[in-house]
């Protein structure tokens, strides 16, 4: 915290006024000359690393199937009620499938609940921060826009893991 | 010469030189986003056109789009009259201030048209030209204060009182100060003005209290930052100016710049040596080319104060009201006495 300084305490040279009008122009002059940190941002993006939450997303396996068994922990977390999944049998090892899985992005708050409550690493915050609709339809995001190959995916399951 | 030539001639010089205050204020507002933006490490408009360049084009015709509203407790005629007031202020002290020398011709050709000698000021033949610009100053505090009663808001309403109030207490230094340049130049015609500091005899050097204490008088008179109480957004939402929408705002957001504009020419011509370059004439140069270079020279310390100008602004942050006044009273006022007594011992003991 600066000290409090009143009017009797000012030395001569502040009283005058000049010198620390002077000082603080300089102070002005020089950041004038400095380079600013903007990003000219729809040309150029801001890639963040594996910390980012971003918009959440369903992992896709190699073989382009997806990796979350449907089992409910997600809808149940999360606060604000954003996901909703109906789940079917499969013959495959896992069992279990979610043949429909909406993620209303309206509603989500990006508090990573889901990803940290999922037990098969299945649904995580991806890095896509452009998150922008034209109508209430278009915000909820189904299957075909939620899974994300896992490649994309890899730094922040990395991040997930170590954080456990 | 013919009176219709010589009003023709006149209103050319009008045409040309309103223009360029004009481009020159609408520029200005450009200058002064993208150097608040350096100072602030951002980088300012850069959309519109190259480098955003345009942008000045783009507020404006948003501006002009926008709904005029008038409130209903404003007092409508005196309402729509203070912009065109600030306006008409703003642009009209700008006549009597030589941008250049003037020049004796000898050409029969345009003798005919311009006379024995043609000047760069609109009305060259004012004598107390500085007297006008005084005078015409003074109105746009009317201005404010019109615009500050009739809008029917408390807001307004002391924006128009505190910039009545602080043009009273910075007048008297500003005339102060001046009173110091004519008791030197002991002319009030700007052109001898301008004439009296040649060499490097420059007033700022002869009475640089008095250029300090002018600066800050002319500083307060545009209502610029660290003395634009009348409008202080965080305290008085917009000043005087909070009831305005569209063009009317854009007239004062207008005037303001062109008001920095006169300003900056004053300075320059009182105590920056108008449009005198040192010992050009030492150079041998052609006459033509001299009066260039004089004219280039004037634009060019215009330009340096409205730098200046705008570099004040977001360096140093507003007074409040009771140290703008206590400056104005017993600083200001002081140091121009002070100087007005230092100029007359000069010139007693150099006369």
């Amino acid at each position: 915290m600066a000290v409090k300084k009143r009017m009797k305490d000012f030395t001569l040279m502040e009283r005058i006024y000049i010198p620390v009008i002077a000082k603080g122009l300089s102070i002005t002059l020089q950041n004038m000359f400095r380079k600013p940190y903007t990003l000219m941002y729809p040309e150029e993006k801001f890639i963040p690393t594996g910390e980012y939450r971003g918009r959440p997303v369903l992992v896709m396996e190699e073989d382009g199937s997806e990796r979350c068994v449907a089992c409910g922990l997600c809808a149940r977390v999360c606060p604000p009620l954003a996901i909703q999944l109906q789940a079917s049998e499969t013959e495959r090892e896992k069992e279990r499938y979610p043949i429909s899985f909406e993620i209303n992005m309206l509603r989500c708050i990006f508090c990573g609940l889901c990803e940290e409550v999922c037990p098969e690493e299945a649904i995580v915050m991806s890095k896509d921060y452009e998150v922008a609709f034209e109508s209430r339809q278009d915000a909820i995001f189904g299957l075909d826009r939620l899974l994300t190959p896992i490649e994309e995916l890899r730094d922040r399951i990395e991040f997930v893991r170590a954080n456990k | 010469m013919e009176p219709w030539i010589n009003a023709g001639v006149a209103l050319g010089k009008l045409l040309i030189l309103a223009n360029i205050v004009l481009i020159n204020v609408a520029y200005l507002v450009y200058w002064e986003r993208k150097l608040s933006a350096w100072a602030q490490s951002r980088v300012g408009p850069n959309r519109v056109g190259p480098a955003g360049l345009l942008q000045p084009f783009a507020d404006v015709l948003k501006l002009v789009l926008k709904e005029d509203i008038v409130p209903t407790q404003a007092y409508k005629p005196i309402h729509t009259l203070a912009p065109f007031l600030a306006l008409f202020v703003a642009f009209t002290s700008f006549a009597v201030i030589p941008i250049g020398p003037d020049i004796t011709i000898a050409d029969s050709a345009w003798q005919a048209i311009f006379g024995d000698s043609f000047s760069f000021a609109i009305i060259p033949s004012i004598n107390p030209g500085i007297l006008y610009i005084l005078a015409l100053t003074s109105i746009g505090v009317y201005a404010i204060t019109m615009s500050g009663w009739s809008s029917g808001s408390k807001y307004s309403l002391l924006g128009g009182v505190r910039s009545s109030a602080q043009m009273i207490s910075y007048e008297i230094s500003m005339g102060f100060s001046i009173a110091g340049v004519v008791l030197l130049a002991q002319s009030l015609s700007p052109q001898a003005i301008i004439e009296s500091q040649s060499g490097w005899m420059w007033n700022i050097f002869v009475q640089p209290i008095g250029f300090i204490t002018f600066v800050t008088a002319a500083f307060a008179e545009t209502n610029r930052l660290p003395f634009d109480l009348p409008e202080a957004e965080p305290e008085l939402v917009g000043g005087y100016h909070t009831e305005y929408s569209s063009m009317k705002f854009g007239s004062f957001f207008l005037a303001e710049y062109a008001n920095m504009t006169t300003a900056s020419a004053l300075i320059v011509l009182l105590y920056l040596g108008g449009w005198q370059v040192p010992y050009i004439e030492k150079l041998g140069l052609s006459e033509t080319l001299t009066v260039i270079i004089q004219v280039a020279a004037f634009f060019l310390k215009v330009a340096a104060l409205l730098f200046f100008f705008i570099w004040v602004r977001w360096s140093i942050p507003r007074f409040r009201y009771d140290q703008l006044m206590s400056i104005g009273w017993k600083v200001m006022f002081p140091l121009a006495l002070i100087n007005l007594v230092w100029v007359a011992v000069i010139a007693m003991i150099f006369n």
